[in-house]
């Protein structure tokens, strides 16, 4: 197994991105707070730039007591990585599509070492 | 502003140099190149460069020309009112005379699908073109296509325009400045010529006026409208067609207009229905009044509606026809196999489920009778690779539906 420095953590702010290439391999490595995540810049759909799209808060539509919906909002929580190619959503810290969990990217280790991150490939 | 695609550069970490693959977010801004990039690096690793790919369905955002288009407007009074608003330093953001939609009109899911709203905001390089040619272009060698039918984008919608003569003077003005601004900047860019339907008489100038120009390979009528396709006003239209053997399609659009629709609220549904729904209307009244026994050496093609509908229509058309029989007394044989007679752009195909896809191309002879169709840079277009990565097809299949019934089709 390789281990692919990808860059330093102080380098790369929150939410922020890098999206590399090795061993053949196009990867997207995301920094989420404290935690980094590693994924293949490949969309299970139809091969698009998955790693390359839009990071945005999860759409949620909360229910009242009687089920009634209450209107669609942010959420303040998770995070999604949207595909640029044709809106597929995916749950960055699982890397499973929103709303089919079957569906889900290739997902890396990484490390976090001396300040450095690394994807274990 | 540099227009070259966005190159990788070497990472600058310590250890183990990595590429990095630039640029980290896709935006509406981003290099055409650049948004396909790994459809062409697809196509390279899967070894099908040489195939010979038409695109039966691309579309031009004719709204980005809008000051182009209107001087090419015939009638004075409308013309008027459209240069009116082209001296307005905001006319690109509502061009007069069009009757697009309203409330609903999300392509891009809230940017989320960069690509639907990609052209106004991408440098181009070339002045020796109209701006216009690059993107498509820059998309046509991304994914290896080598004809590309362009179309419009909000003309879709002129079906519905309360004023015949709107949809009438549009029409002209576009075909106008596609086939003498668009066009002739890249020998791969075709159309279909757009027939303002609401006026037959207008449609057949319409056909007198191109039916020799090469890079007009046939006639499309928009789906979005009212008129019956089956009325006798229409018939000199398509005698016409089949005598000069270029094919007529139909293309599907957004319908939020319609009193149906009104009950989606959300995009995702009216879309889902309102494309299928504005083809098979059509579809069901070319086939019930026996359109294909009229002109059965005029191909028609019917775009942008997807697949999945046709084995419901063919079924259920089969169905009812045969308990009555005698309001369709024009038809020889059962409904669906006028249906199969007829080609179908593939975009967007269906295919969470292959077995249904797999039905789907057998009931409707897919294999000979199905058009690549890309969509681009709509946000639910297909690429090649769609095509190449479906299981049951054969190898002359896929060459088939990528370009080489298209080429027997459109004599290319």
């Amino acid at each position: 197994m390789s281990e692919i420095f990808v860059a330093r953590l102080d380098e790369m702010a929150d939410r922020q991105r890098r999206v590399i290439a090795a061993e053949g391999l196009e990867i997207g490595v995301f920094r989420l707070g404290d935690a980094v995540f590693a994924y293949q810049n490949r969309c299970p759909h139809q091969g698009g730039p998955v790693c390359q799209g839009r990071l945005m808060p999860k759409v949620e539509q909360p229910l009242g007591p009687d089920q009634a919906a209450l209107g669609l909002r942010f959420s303040d929580e998770v995070v999604h990585l949207v595909c640029p190619w044709h809106g597929y959503e995916f749950v960055l810290e699982t890397g499973r599509h929103a709303g089919d969990a079957g569906t889900r990217l290739r997902r890396f280790r990484t490390v976090l070492r001396d300040g450095g991150v690394f994807v274990l490939l | 502003m540099a227009s070259l695609p966005t190159p990788a550069r070497e990472n600058p970490a310590r250890e183990n140099p990595v590429r990095e693959i630039l640029p980290r977010e896709i935006t509406s801004e981003t290099d055409t190149r650049d948004q396909l990039r790994l459809e062409r690096a697809h196509r390279e690793r899967r070894g099908y460069g040489e195939h010979f790919i038409v695109d039966l369905d691309a579309h031009h955002f004719e709204t980005d020309s809008w000051n182009d288009l209107v001087d090419y407007i015939e009638d004075p009074i409308l013309k008027a009112t459209a240069l009116s608003y082209k001296r307005h330093p905001d006319s690109r953001l509502g061009p007069v005379l069009l009757h697009t939609n309203g409330g609903q009109f999300s392509q891009s899911a809230a940017g989320r699908i960069p690509h639907s709203s990609l052209s106004p905001g991408e440098a181009v390089d070339d002045a020796s073109v109209h701006r216009d040619v690059v993107p498509l272009r820059r998309a046509m060698d991304a994914m290896g296509i080598a004809r590309m039918v362009v179309f419009p984008n909000a003309l879709l919608q002129l079906g519905t325009h309360p004023d015949p003569n709107v949809e009438v003077n549009l029409a002209f003005a576009y075909m106008r400045l596609l086939t003498e601004r668009i066009l002739p900047g890249d020998p791969r860019l075709k159309t279909m010529a757009f027939l303002p339907f609401c006026d037959p008489a207008a449609c057949e100038r319409m056909v007198e006026t191109y039916a020799a120009h090469p890079d007009v390979i046939g006639f499309m009528i928009t789906s979005v409208r009212r008129h019956p396709v089956h009325s006798n006003a229409c018939m000199r239209l398509y005698a016409r067609l089949q005598e000069i053997g270029k094919p007529l399609a139909f293309h599907a659009g957004i319908d939020t207009q319609n009193g149906t629709m009104l009950q989606l609220d959300r995009f995702v549904s009216m879309h889902a229905i309102s494309f299928v729904l504005s083809n098979m209307i059509h579809m069901t009244n070319w086939v019930m009044h026996g359109m294909g026994e009229r002109f059965p050496r005029l191909p028609v093609l019917w775009i942008e509606a997807g697949l999945a509908y046709l084995p419901f229509l063919m079924q259920r058309l089969d169905n009812e026809y045969l308990m009555r029989q005698s309001e369709a007394p024009l038809l020889k044989r059962l409904p669906s196999s006028y249906i199969r007679d007829m080609y179908h752009g593939c975009q967007p195909m269906e295919r969470t489920n292959m077995k249904l896809l797999e039905a789907t191309f057998e009931a409707i002879d897919g294999e000979n009778k199905v058009l690549f169709s890309s969509d681009w840079p709509h946000w639910d277009f297909d690429a090649p690779s769609v095509i190449m990565d479906l299981p049951f097809l054969s190898e002359q299949g896929k060459r088939n539906i990528l370009g080489e019934t298209a080429r027997r089709l459109f004599r290319l």
